[in-house]
């Protein structure tokens, strides 16, 4: 055992030099490179600065929402519901999620709304909305805003992102994006 | 849909092309043979032998071999418990995050060298980023103590007579310098170049469009995000690990961290089959894992797929399927996968939350960590298949009435001894920690009301969950559990370093007095472990053993859950 020792301590700290201090830099230097120097998407609209990833909340009726949030899009402590699917407790607040959706969104067809609306996503700042989740959203917004629907609808294939390369992956709707370009529209 | 589809073949068409000319890379690593990557890294390592002061020539026996593993291991353990109950006050900690109390710095630092990863605090309020760094360097020497003794038992394996089996330093250095750090080092670049933050500024506070003021946590995000996938070690930097948005920003980058956590174990299959000179044997073992894989795969997407019918009763649409803990830029389908490869492999990270799963969803995801050997984790997930093969061997053995022999040496009592111990000691782990653990709540609920996220069996599931994760070196949770008490920290912090040294023990002594015994050439009353006979054999005893531990609890977890839901 004692030949192994001393050994083992002088190759942990040569291994802490060289993944803390040299690979750590190499990737901090190449970060500079990026076109976020390292900081994360950044939007900047109005002098005013948004992580592009990091979804927001939306309350008001002139926005399209966002998903539900086990945290209330609290990007410092970022966490799901971890809500089991038979839970009681769980089914109740997304039934009430259903009947308070639509009460601010009348004239629309229980069947269509899509299940990400009423669900929290797993860090609970999710920046997408699936596309019929945002077009379900636009006779609301459109009536708030006195804006016309097909227009509305434009705005959100606008600003639909499609699957990497048109194959591979989900089609979705960045709720900050599409709000900033709504702000716009006026 | 389709496109969803499409993208988890792409994931694994991805992880095949790049895994077979790095297994041959791996093994030509380990042979000392001229690789391409020479000219850099031959000067890097002899600076770490001379720095570390270690013989990198000097040949070692099994018993030299794990006592050399056992001392690193122990002091990784002191310097990570002086780093994480003491680095409130130490340097880079922007966001003033508190030291750790002991019970909690014990399971997180015994979590991190046992390459489990299982975190019972939160990355954003629960760590400074000197504590971030310290497990980012478990994350790369954990994995590398894991894929050299691999090594050790790859070069025990080979026909010949030897106590001689290589130097331990030797295939630690080289497996930190020349495996893990260059693919760790691409990855990061491809994870910064897509989003992912790398910082050491604390939080940042923004005002958002509504007009509402919130903090935003970042921190060197994609230098840790990229070991931990290849690593698998799976730890998160934020509480919600890869489904959080600067964690894993968008699908380019899940599917980059998705293979970059595959490549290890994959490759590993075929560097045995280029050490040992046995592609064909390297061929089956790929096929026994893949078709396990598989398994366990496709119901989970298509569980997914469906939906919650709880929900469905409502009267809703569920065109992307069950999505509570899901994100919209992964999807279902995307997030089934990532579920299962991460529980089969041993990474626990997670890009779903596994506690919202659908409950059949959840019992593949129990299922691929109590076998915990297809693919399984870097270096230890073949460990295990070896235990089953050595227990498939003796069996085939005793039905056809022949001596059993596996790669040409005798298998006899002793080894029959200690792999039937491994193979039970996993069961006997998760069992009695979740026995434990159930008796303690059932007898009081009202004390331990805070454990449990759900009522129900899907309670019983998240016990369960925790100890088969404890005891799979997975780390991936129920997360709804509460799971930062006394009791937890520490059953699960023993579960976890009796599964991780055991489990390494055992194999390396089986092959180690294999080593030492006669070689006995092949002959036409050999019993062949090439064919699809044999691995049909492999595959029954890992079924047969896991049913038989675990069919119970999981009727009493998922399956019963699922019952009462449909």
């Amino acid at each position: 055992m004692k030949e192994h020792i001393l050994p083992a301590i002088r190759l942990t700290l040569v291994c802490l030099v060289f993944f803390c201090g040299i690979y750590t830099l190499i990737v901090l230097g190449i970060a500079q490179l990026t076109n976020s120097k390292g900081k994360g998407e950044i939007i900047i609209e109005n002098g005013k600065k948004y992580y592009a990833n990091v979804g927001q909340k939306f309350t008001n009726d002139e926005y399209f929402r966002s998903r539900p949030s086990a945290v209330d899009y609290n990007a410092a402590g970022a966490a799901g519901s971890n809500k089991g699917p038979a839970n009681p407790d769980y089914l109740k607040t997304v039934r009430q999620r259903i009947d308070t959706f639509l009460i601010h969104n009348p004239g629309i067809d229980k069947a269509d709304i899509p299940s990400d609306l009423v669900t929290a996503s797993g860090a609970g700042l999710d920046p997408h909305i699936s596309v019929q989740g945002a077009s379900i959203q636009v006779k609301r917004v459109a009536h708030v805003r006195g804006i016309s629907e097909s227009q509305l609808q434009q705005l959100v294939a606008q600003n639909t992102e499609k699957p990497l390369l048109g194959l591979f992956g989900t089609e979705r709707v960045n709720v900050l994006r599409l709000n900033i370009a709504l702000d716009k529209l006026k | 849909m389709n496109t969803e589809i499409f993208g988890v073949i792409l994931m694994y068409a991805l992880v095949i092309v790049i895994a077979i000319p790095l297994g041959r890379y791996i093994g030509k690593v380990f042979s000392n043979e001229k690789t391409w990557l020479d000219g850099l890294f031959n000067p890097v390592d002899k600076a770490f032998y001379k720095l570390a002061g270690v013989d990198s020539a000097k040949e070692m026996n099994w018993k030299q071999h794990l006592l050399s593993l056992l001392s690193i291991n122990l002091f990784w353990f002191l310097l990570g418990m002086f780093v994480l109950m003491n680095m409130g006050w130490l340097p880079l900690n922007p966001d003033s995050n508190p030291s750790m109390g002991a019970d909690l710095a014990f399971n997180t630092v015994t979590s991190f060298i046992c390459n489990t990863n299982l975190q019972h605090y939160s990355g954003e309020t629960g760590m400074s980023y000197l504590g971030q760094l310290i497990l980012m360097l478990f994350q790369f020497i954990s994995a590398a103590s894991g894929i050299s003794i691999a090594a050790v038992l790859f070069i025990a394996m080979k026909e010949k007579t030897t106590t001689r089996l290589g130097n331990s330093y030797f295939l630690f250095i080289r497996t930190c310098t020349r495996i893990l750090f260059p693919i760790a080092l691409v990855t990061a670049i491809l994870l910064l170049f897509n989003g992912t933050p790398m910082t050491f500024g604390g939080k940042d506070t923004i005002t958002n469009l509504q007009g509402d003021t919130v903090q935003v946590s970042r921190g060197p995000v994609a230098a840790f995000v990229s070991i931990k996938h290849l690593g698998t070690n799976g730890g998160g930097f934020f509480g919600p690990n890869s489904a959080h948005p600067l964690e894993n920003p968008n699908y380019t980058t899940n599917i980059i961290e998705m293979v970059a956590q595959m490549i290890i174990p994959v490759a590993l299959v075929f560097a045995l089959g280029y050490i040992l000179k046995r592609r064909r044997f390297a061929w089956i073992v790929y096929g026994v894992m893949t078709v396990g894989f598989l398994i366990l795969t496709i119901p989970t997407i298509i569980s997914e797929v469906n939906g919650n019918p709880a929900i469905a009763r409502m009267g809703i649409g569920q065109p992307s399927g069950n999505m509570e803990g899901k994100e919209v830029r992964f999807g279902p389908v995307a997030s089934a996968y990532w579920s299962i490869a991460t529980t089969v492999i041993s990474t626990g990270s997670v890009n779903a939350m596994h506690d919202s799963f659908m409950p059949l969803s959840g019992m593949n995801q129990l299922l691929g960590m109590m076998v915990n050997c297809f693919y399984g984790g870097v270096g230890v997930g073949f460990m295990n298949f070896y235990i089953f093969t050595i227990l498939a061997v003796f069996i085939s053995g005793l039905m056809v009435g022949r001596t059993p022999e596996f790669m040409g040496k005798k298998i006899e009592a002793r080894e029959m001894k200690i792999a039937m111990i491994i193979a039970l000691l996993h069961p006997l782990l998760i069992l009695t920690g979740t026995g434990i653990a159930s008796h303690l709540y059932a007898g009081n609920p009202e004390a331990y009301a805070g454990w449990l996220n759900n009522p129900g069996y899907h309670g019983f599931s998240e016990m369960l969950y925790e100890f088969t994760s404890s005891s799979a070196n997975n780390g991936s949770g129920f997360e709804g559990l509460g799971d930062n008490t006394p009791f937890w920290n520490i059953a699960c912090g023993i579960v976890m370093l009796m599964a991780r040294y055991l489990p390494i023990i055992g194999p390396i002594a089986i092959a180690g007095s294999l080593a030492a015994k006669k070689y006995i050439p092949e002959s036409a009353g050999t019993l062949k472990t090439d064919t699809l006979t044999f691995g049909l054999m492999i595959f029954a005893v890992i079924a047969i053993v896991a049913a038989l531990s675990f069919f119970p609890a999981l009727a009493l977890g998922p399956i019963a859950a699922y019952f009462s839901l449909y």
